[in-house]
């Protein structure tokens, strides 16, 4: 139930500054307020609304409509089992099952530890890998059922720090240093490039 | 020919690129693959990073999107339209952009990911030259949520490549200045869309527009002109910079030239991402020949077989010997779309591997029309049902009408020699806003086609003919309030 804090508000201020319209930062500013805090806190989404200027409704209305963002509190990992067709067919629905058995809960739910939650998932984009999962949105291919117990055995005993805990996405972020910019505007104040003018061939 | 093609192919798969098959073929996209290093700045230079960028700012603009034209790169996102003719649709008219869809998330495809990990520079060069050609200096590169890794590999890349100032203010110490930011998304299958995909992007749910008056070359982000492309359709710019239009040419077909990345998966002996002469290769020597996928698992036979990814119909024995070319395909039923082959054997449940596809653009509706909000739960609902033991005899000209309901008309599918039935070509039409809702009607049509004994088996074998199943108040809506 938090505020972003002094850090994050730097760096939101940072990505708003890469968008012509603050407003399309909201998305982004939604992952660092899940990311501070695992979920997505009320209060978050207030100060989001102030920093990029629109109404708390309106976060609401865009946070709620994806998938990703989650408005209370899930596990340290989300596993994130698919089951679209070409994992079924191979046996993504089966490792679901399996999961379900191992962790005790069924998907959406969340361990009594509070270290998996778990979810059935569609298409994550490693079809020829199949059957597979994220955890965390990390990939894990080709998985038994021997596999799954191992993952699951390795994350309980804190053996693969390479996932970072929920809320988590790409460790690494793109800054654009003020003097390497080429200049992002507001569509009101932007025109042709001036390069580009100069550089088309005269009237042919 | 290529300024870094590898020589000689493993043709295996590439432990650091998973599934990632390095089979015999040109290489135009994933020449970097066996390199472990790929995604670094170092050893995309040493293999010919940024040339095609140099040869792009030799020239002009309008040279450059000539260049494009004249080497028709198509589409790969799904609808193969011509980049350069599409290009060539943007009014006169600035601020404009550039947004590149990196949202990959329709079922079996598996390529943007691949692209987007392994090579970044690629991608951020064939950025820079469609911004360069576009006259246009503001770029968002949307990258699906669910790919951290691809966030830091591409984040990593373009932090060097403005360091470096191959991105940025005075590209290549010239006067050019170009932006381009990494976005991401969060979890909708819909973004993909390329209006719902500006929508999001403005920060808004993402929720298709309607086509016209919001095509995207003309209004677009912030209703300026822009342009969304692919992925793996702007990879393919720099090799085409330091080749040209000639030598891209000598690949593929005539209609479909260069090379495609494809994903072949389910059962196949060797499921793998492949890079493929677009237009010569038939699907027959894709799943069978030893330098693809080696044939179906345990020598099974083909039971059918998805083209295009999850929106595409089905195609079946028959099909085997078309080339992969978009419109050989779209006359024969179907459609390449996303490049995601599925493979299913005769071990199948035809109903219930309709009914997964189903499930997916059930969950998937953005709720934005009615025929595809409700249509789509409708159809998950009587497949359901049906695959549970409870279908009702009625149940399949039910599922039909559903269909008719969200794409008015005959909708594509596959000849079927043996019954005497004509294919029936794509695309589908629509009653919806979006093609979503009429994708869904895609595995209900091409299963009842060609199994309908399959349906009417379980119909037949359902205990209670259907009583448990049927809920008074939930009577299909949909069936009698669609149609106009
Ligand atoms: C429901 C739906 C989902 C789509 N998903 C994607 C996607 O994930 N990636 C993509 O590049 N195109 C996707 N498309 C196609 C885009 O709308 C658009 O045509 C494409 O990005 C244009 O790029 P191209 O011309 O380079 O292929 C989707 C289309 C629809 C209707
Ligand atoms: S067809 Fe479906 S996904 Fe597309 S706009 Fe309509 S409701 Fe949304
Ligand atoms: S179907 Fe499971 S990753 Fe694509």
């Amino acid at each position: 139930m938090s505020r972003l804090n002094a850090a994050n508000v730097t760096l939101a201020n940072e990505i708003i500054s890469h968008y012509p319209k603050k407003k399309s930062a909201l998305i982004p500013l939604l992952h660092l307020a899940q990311e501070q805090d695992g979920y997505v806190a009320d209060d978050a989404m207030e100060h989001i609304a102030e920093l990029v200027e629109v109404t708390p409704a309106e976060v609401l209305g865009t946070c709620s409509f994806y998938e990703m963002f989650k408005r209370h509190p899930v596990g340290t990992y989300m596993i994130n089992v698919c089951t679209n067709i070409s994992c079924q067919l191979l046996g993504g629905e089966e490792l679901l099952h399996h999961a379900e058995q191992t962790l005790g809960i069924r998907p959406g739910g969340t361990t009594d530890d509070g270290m998996f939650t778990l979810e059935d998932v569609e298409c994550i984009a490693a079809c020829t890998e199949a059957p597979c999962l994220q955890v965390n949105y990390r990939h894990e291919y080709r998985l038994s059922t021997d596999d799954f117990d191992r993952l699951v055995a390795d994350l309980r005993s804190g053996k693969r720090s390479d996932i970072p805990a929920h809320g988590t996405l790409g460790t690494v972020r793109q800054h654009i240093p003020a003097d390497r910019r080429a200049g992002i505007k507001h569509p009101d104040d932007e025109g042709t490039p001036a390069w580009f003018a100069s550089r088309q061939p005269a009237e042919s | 020919m290529s300024s870094h093609t590898n020589d000689g192919h493993t043709n295996d798969y590439v432990p650091h690129a998973p599934g990632y098959v390095d089979n015999e073929g040109p290489k135009v996209v994933t020449s970097r693959f066996t390199y472990e290093d790929s995604f670094t700045l170092e050893r995309s230079l040493a293999t010919g990073g940024y040339d095609g960028l140099k040869a792009a700012l030799a020239k002009s603009p309008a040279e450059v999107a000539q260049e494009v034209k004249d080497a028709v790169v198509l589409g790969r996102g799904g609808a193969g339209f011509p980049a350069g003719v599409k290009w060539g649709f943007m009014p006169q008219i600035w601020p404009r952009y550039l947004v590149v869809n990196g949202d990959e998330s329709e079922p079996g495809t598996y390529k943007d990911r691949l692209l987007m990990e392994r090579d970044p520079h690629q991608l951020i060069e064939g950025c820079m030259i469609a911004c360069y050609a576009l006259g246009l200096n503001q770029c968002f590169l949307y990258v699906r949520g669910e790919m951290p890794l691809a966030h830091e590999r591409i984040a990593t890349a373009l932090n060097e490549a403005y360091a470096a100032g191959y991105v940025g203010k005075n590209v290549m110490d010239t006067d050019v200045s170009i932006d381009i930011v990494l976005h991401w998304g969060a979890g909708a299958y819909i973004v993909g869309e390329e209006t719902a995909l500006i929508e999001s992007l403005e920060g808004n749910r993402g929720q298709p527009r309607l086509k016209p008056p919001y095509f995207p070359a003309a209004k677009g982000l912030y209703y300026q002109p822009t342009i969304v492309n692919n992925v793996e359709t702007l990879a393919n710019l720099p090799w085409l910079m330091v080749n040209g239009a000639e030598a891209y040419k000598t690949m593929g077909s005539e209609a479909s030239p260069g090379t495609r990345m494809l994903a072949v998966s389910g059962h196949v002996k060797r499921p793998g991402v492949y890079e493929v002469e677009q237009g010569v290769v038939t699907f027959r020597e894709l799943f069978y020949d030893d330098n693809y996928c080696g044939g179906i698992r345990d020598d099974n036979d083909l039971k059918m077989f998805i083209p295009g990814g999850g929106s595409a119909p089905w195609f079946f024995e028959d099909q085997l010997d078309i080339p992969m070319e978009g419109r050989t395909v779209g006359a024969a039923g179907s459609m390449l779309g996303s490049g995601a082959l599925v493979v299913m054997d005769e071990t199948t449940d035809a109903v219930k591997a309709a009914l997964r596809v189903v499930r997916f653009f059930a969950r998937e509706s953005c709720g934005k029309c009615t025929p595809c909000r409700e249509g789509t739960s409708w159809e998950e609902k009587v497949l359901q049902r049906i695959l549970d033991g409870h279908g009702r005899p009625e149940d399949i000209d039910l599922l039909l009408e559903i269909g008719t309901n969200i794409s008015p008309g005959t909708y594509p599918v596959a000849s079927f020699g043996d019954a005497g039935l004509d294919a029936v070509p794509f695309p589908p039409k629509q009653t919806t806003i979006c093609p979503l809702g009429p994708s869904s009607v895609a595995p209900i049509t091409s299963a009842i086609r060609r199994f309908r004994d399959e349906f009417e088996a379980k119909i037949d074998a359902s205990a209670d003919g259907g009583v448990a199943a049927v809920d008074a108040e939930s009577e299909p809506v949909v069936a009698a309030a669609g149609g106009h």
